[in-house]
């Protein structure tokens, strides 16, 4: 495979979206996190002062909303030294976060840092769901936390991830939502990378869930009007063209894992062919415009058949490179969510098999928990 | 829902928004959880008046004096009116 020139792909625009995933570890051990199931046997985690390098060279470029994840970036207790450089550097900071070791002296400083905005992850509304799921005892935490979130007069936003395990309970969480006063709320399906890659079979909702769900999320939305903005991300295993992804590689979004590699896209360490490069041996400028890495899917001219002729491309961007490697073994195929990919039959494939047992979990294939040692399972 | 502006209401940036100038990119935008909004020129004219001292009266009054004009009071009004009812802008009163 040729690289292509990048000299023939417009050139791009800054890199507005940073998103630094400050560490891997993490108290939960989601089923659905897209974190790279390797993820132990990835490098040290950067320094301080390493971060706030990034930092100050990226917002030069012209970074400006700043995502602070993980992992649970909470773990870091230089959490707070990197939000007050941010801050004074002028970016918006969004920290991702389960809420596991929000206290109040720690929100209180992170306020004073001048975090912007907390967007508070729950894996369902019951207790038991919730704690399943992350396997840990963490329900009634979160709910603290939603509380002090409020007292500290952050925009409440929740982000809820769903699946099949959760996904009827749709009503139930919006319920939830609206008693935490929440004023936004992501119900986000679950992507398929990472240990949900892993859990697919396990978690893939049914076509007649689905839609219940949806029609749930009307009824509340007419309800409670403006008062509660509610997204709905449609899982793509349903649709017929792809999500245009990260609205294209490379063209907005620039993505620092813990050990200081840069990503065009949380999921791209997985895939083949590519160095990506490191924030310790490289510029974010250089990584930016002139890695390989990042401008291996910039343009159209990697694009196959039937994306390269498909007058859909500078929409959807030919959908996910990650996706078309999981199911297909080659990201440059187009993604096969897309109705017009010849691989098109393993997603319908994968779908037709979690309508074939509605009922719950299909007893053959055991969930694997979200683990630093070998995978851990539940029966 | 289209109510009139109170032209004696003061607006204000709305919380959780940012209003900030972007040299990178030569704009002004409003930043907000997860989300960016490019301003056009004349977008940004009006929102960096929005200070909440100043009216609505006050902000029509500067900007025709700032560009030389008369009669803007509808268009910024029916700014002001899409950016509330994006949470852009609340009215302090």
């Amino acid at each position: 495979m040729t690289e292509p020139s990048p000299a023939r792909c417009p050139p791009p625009g800054p890199p507005l979206w940073l998103l630094l995933e400050l560490t891997y570890r993490c108290p939960l051990h989601c089923v659905f996190c897209y974190n790279p199931t390797d993820f132990s046997n990835v490098g040290r985690e950067l320094e301080t002062g390493e971060w706030l390098r990034v930092l100050e060279e990226a917002r030069a470029l012209g970074s400006v909303q700043l995502g602070l994840s993980g992992g649970e970036p909470l773990v870091r207790d230089d959490l707070e030294t990197i939000v007050a450089a941010a801050h004074r550097l002028g970016f918006y900071s969004n920290l991702i976060t389960s809420g596991v070791g929000l206290t109040e002296p720690r929100l209180e400083a992170l306020r004073e840092a001048g975090l912007d905005h907390i967007q508070l992850s729950f894996q369902d509304s019951t207790r038991r769901m919730n704690d399943f799921l992350s396997s840990t005892r963490t329900f009634e935490l979160k709910s603290r936390v939603a509380g002090l979130i409020k007292k500290y007069r952050y925009p409440m936003v929740l982000n809820v991830v769903l699946h099949r395990l959760n996904i009827d309970h749709v009503g139930d969480i919006l319920e939830m939502a609206e008693r935490m006063g929440a004023e936004y709320v992501e119900l986000a399906n679950t992507q398929y990378y990472g240990w949900a890659w892993r859990n697919r079979g396990q978690l893939l909702p049914s076509r007649a869930q689905l839609r219940r769900a949806e029609e749930v999320t009307a009824r509340f939305r007419e309800r409670v009007g403006s008062r509660m903005r509610i997204f709905f991300v449609v899982p793509d295993y349903f649709e017929t063209r792809p999500k245009p992804c990260m609205n294209g590689l490379g063209r907005i979004f620039l993505g620092i894992a813990p050990d200081g590699v840069a990503l065009p896209c949380q999921a791209a360490r997985m895939l083949p062919g590519l160095t990506f490069p490191s924030v310790r041996e490289a510029s974010i400028r250089s990584i930016w415009y002139d890695s390989p890495a990042f401008n291996r899917y910039r343009g159209e001219d990697w694009m196959k058949e039937p994306c390269r002729s498909c007058p859909e491309r500078g929409r959807d961007f030919g959908g996910c490179r990650c996706q078309a490697y999981l199911l297909t073994g080659d990201p440059a195929n187009a993604d096969p969510v897309c109705d017009l990919s010849p691989h098109h039959h393993l997603v319908t494939a994968a779908v037709a098999r979690a309508e074939a047992d509605v009922t719950g979990m299909p007893a053959a294939e055991p969930l694997v928990f979200r683990d630093h040692r070998e995978p851990s399972v539940q029966e | 829902m289209m109510a009139d502006i109170d032209t004696a209401a003061r607006p204000a940036i709305g919380g959780g928004f940012r209003l900030q100038w972007e040299p990178a990119q030569e704009t002004h935008v409003l930043l907000y959880p997860e989300g960016i909004v490019r301003l056009s020129r004349s977008a940004a004219a009006i929102l960096t008046r929005c200070d909440g001292q100043r009216t609505v009266a006050n902000i029509v009054t500067e900007l025709e004096r700032a560009y030389c004009a008369t009669g803007l009071s509808s268009d910024v009004c029916a700014f002001i009116r899409l950016a509330l009812d994006h949470n852009w802008l609340k009215l302090c009163l």
